[in-house]
């Protein structure tokens, strides 16, 4: 029995959804033909109003509902046989996790080797190892023995993005990863994210947070019950797209002409917000641009 | 009171090693799933499951059949049923439960009461844990450690499945199996105790424990011994004090398991208190 670390892996993930329809039993057809179809060492990002989907989107690329049409296949794989080879791993929102439970930190960890266990689920050598390294890499080794309820919520995050890691899957979902976390958290998930990417590995993040998304996102997906457009972050992700995803559901502020400059240049600042981190462009008329983030200050 | 007065005397008689030989087994199996049906919430479907079983008791002693299975297969089938209702209907599953347990309770009171039986009811609510017999405490066993072996063995899947059920199915495991698996080591965990403790006193026995565990620990694996180590002494100090004082035994051990659970609360209070100050 190998009693080292865990070997760095080859990752070769791919994520293709084909013409996908999700009915529930009341009759809402939540998802309507949607399709689209993600490549190794990205992000995406699936950006749309609230009730437009995603969340069945999700459920059905997790194999949590069965579509009533179309397919999923996630590195090539049917969802089914690619979850029991433990290739996807799933960060939840927080409300979906029951805090008050008596698991520790590493505890959770430890769940992301439960598939490559046996069935006792008893930690080898080599479990215990890849649960350390991936505690060392989000930074909470010292909180290791804590348990889970006693954390907040951007260290929450931090403990499930580290049994992706100890997982070793090479596909994550990510539900709302920002909800609660302040910037400097936001920070250093998004700094992770990016190092998890560089490895190979294939992401998926459901969000409403439009400001962040150009920050780490490489592809967008933009989804109202069907994919509305889909391509890399800078020509997709614009102002005319977003008001079709959205529709009037976004504050939409724009500043230009005599409010922004006292000479006649038609360059316009807009801020496209749902209340979380605003989307700012800034630019010649219908050719605006992303303002990038300005650069982190030194702590 | 010596030693000798307090323990040996008690064990010299036959019905004393098998009344503790039973309340140990019981307090085995029941502390053993406590702590899951704690965590998850599920301690009303104890009660629910637990009362429903009288009138599988009595159908199977009209068809001669052993009351074991006639209690376990009505257990099983309120499980069942309070899943599919609360699925199906807008009635929140307390109230579902709240609904069969009774329903089937008072099914089975007009059940025993038209139906000619040697079966004491007396001993059917509150276990007749002094009258057993060697095949009695044999069935017991035959039930009690299998089911605790499984609960044991599974105990990491059965939390993750109450913990984070979408990881759980992440990583191919299907939750409403485990599910399934939790409820049927429940029903039998409730006949196992059934003519131990009765069908009214197990649902103490069910939940006590895994509340005094989960007062005094915030790691499972520690929950476990703690939930064990506290059935097993209610079951003991119960027993030999039915004994010296001539007392009902499954009640004793119940009324013993109520008091720990009022120890740790306190012991919780003062630590907090303690923390703060």
């Amino acid at each position: 029995m190998n009693d080292r670390a865990p070997p760095v892996r080859a990752f070769a993930p791919s994520l293709a959804v084909s013409d996908l329809w999700v009915t529930y039993a009341n009759g809402v057809t939540a998802v309507q033909g949607a399709g689209f179809a993600l490549r190794a060492g990205t992000i995406t990002a699936l950006v749309g109003v609230n009730g437009s989907g995603k969340s069945s989107l999700f459920k059905a690329i997790m194999g949590f509902l069965t579509p009533a049409r179309g397919t999923v296949t996630l590195s090539g794989r049917p969802v089914r046989e690619a979850l029991k080879a433990g290739l996807v791993a799933y960060v939840p929102q927080a409300e979906e996790v029951d805090w008050t439970f008596p698991v520790l930190v590493e505890d959770v960890v430890m769940m992301g080797r439960y598939g490559r266990m046996n069935l006792m689920r008893i930690p080898r050598a080599v479990d215990r190892a890849a649960v350390s390294a991936a505690l060392e890499r989000v930074g909470l080794a010292d909180l290791r023995k804590r348990q889970i309820g006693e954390l907040s919520g951007g260290q929450r995050k931090r403990v499930f993005l580290a049994r992706a890691m100890a997982q070793e899957s090479e596909i994550i979902l990510l539900d709302e990863p920002f909800t609660g976390v302040d910037v400097t958290t936001e920070n250093a998930i998004i700094a992770l994210l990016r190092a998890m990417r560089d490895e190979g590995r294939l992401m998926l993040v459901s969000t409403h947070n439009l400001g962040s998304v150009p920050d780490f996102c490489d592809e967008v997906v933009l989804f109202n019950k069907t994919v509305l457009a889909q391509g890399p972050t800078a020509t997709t992700f614009t102002e005319a797209n977003l008001a079709t995803a959205f529709g009037g559901s976004l504050r939409h502020i724009r500043l230009g002409g005599g409010a922004l400059h006292d000479d006649d240049d038609d360059r316009r600042v807009t801020v496209l917000t749902d209340d979380e981190r605003p989307l700012v462009l800034y630019g010649p008329r219908d050719a605006e641009t992303l303002v990038k983030r300005p650069p982190e200050e030194p702590r | 009171m010596s030693f000798s007065a307090l323990l040996l005397d008690p064990l010299s008689h036959g019905f004393m090693q098998r009344g503790l030989a039973a309340a140990l087994l019981v307090a085995l199996v029941c502390a053993t799933l406590s702590c899951f049906l704690v965590l998850r919430g599920w301690s009303l479907m104890g009660d629910a499951v637990s009362h429903a079983v009288l009138p599988g008791i009595i159908v199977a002693e009209l068809l001669a059949l052993p009351l074991t299975l006639g209690a376990f297969v009505a257990g099983l089938f309120t499980a069942w049923l309070t899943g599919r209702m609360a699925g199906a209907s807008r009635i929140r599953p307390d109230a579902v439960m709240a609904i069969l347990f009774s329903g089937m309770f008072a099914l089975g009171l007009v059940l025993f009461l038209k139906i000619e039986t040697d079966q004491h009811l007396t001993h059917i609510l509150f276990g007749n844990m002094l009258g057993l017999e060697w095949r009695d405490v044999l069935e017991i066993a035959l039930i009690a450690l299998p089911t605790t072996l499984i609960v044991l063995a599974k105990r990491r899947d059965l939390l993750l499945a109450g913990f984070d059920p979408a990881h759980a199915r992440a990583i191919g495991l299907s939750v409403s199996r485990l599910d399934s698996l939790l409820l049927i080591l429940l029903a039998l965990a409730i006949v196992a105790a059934m003519k131990a403790v009765g069908v009214l006193l197990v649902v103490a026995m069910l939940i006590a424990p895994g509340a005094i565990a989960a007062l005094l620990s915030q790691r499972f694996d520690r929950m476990l011994p703690i939930a064990i180590a506290a059935a097993t002494l209610s079951s003991l100090a119960g027993t030999l004090l039915s004994f010296h004082v001539d007392a009902a035994t499954g009640p004793a051990i119940v009324v013993f398991q109520s008091g720990l659970v009022a120890l740790a609360i306190a012991f919780r209070r003062l630590k907090s208190r303690a923390a703060m100050a």
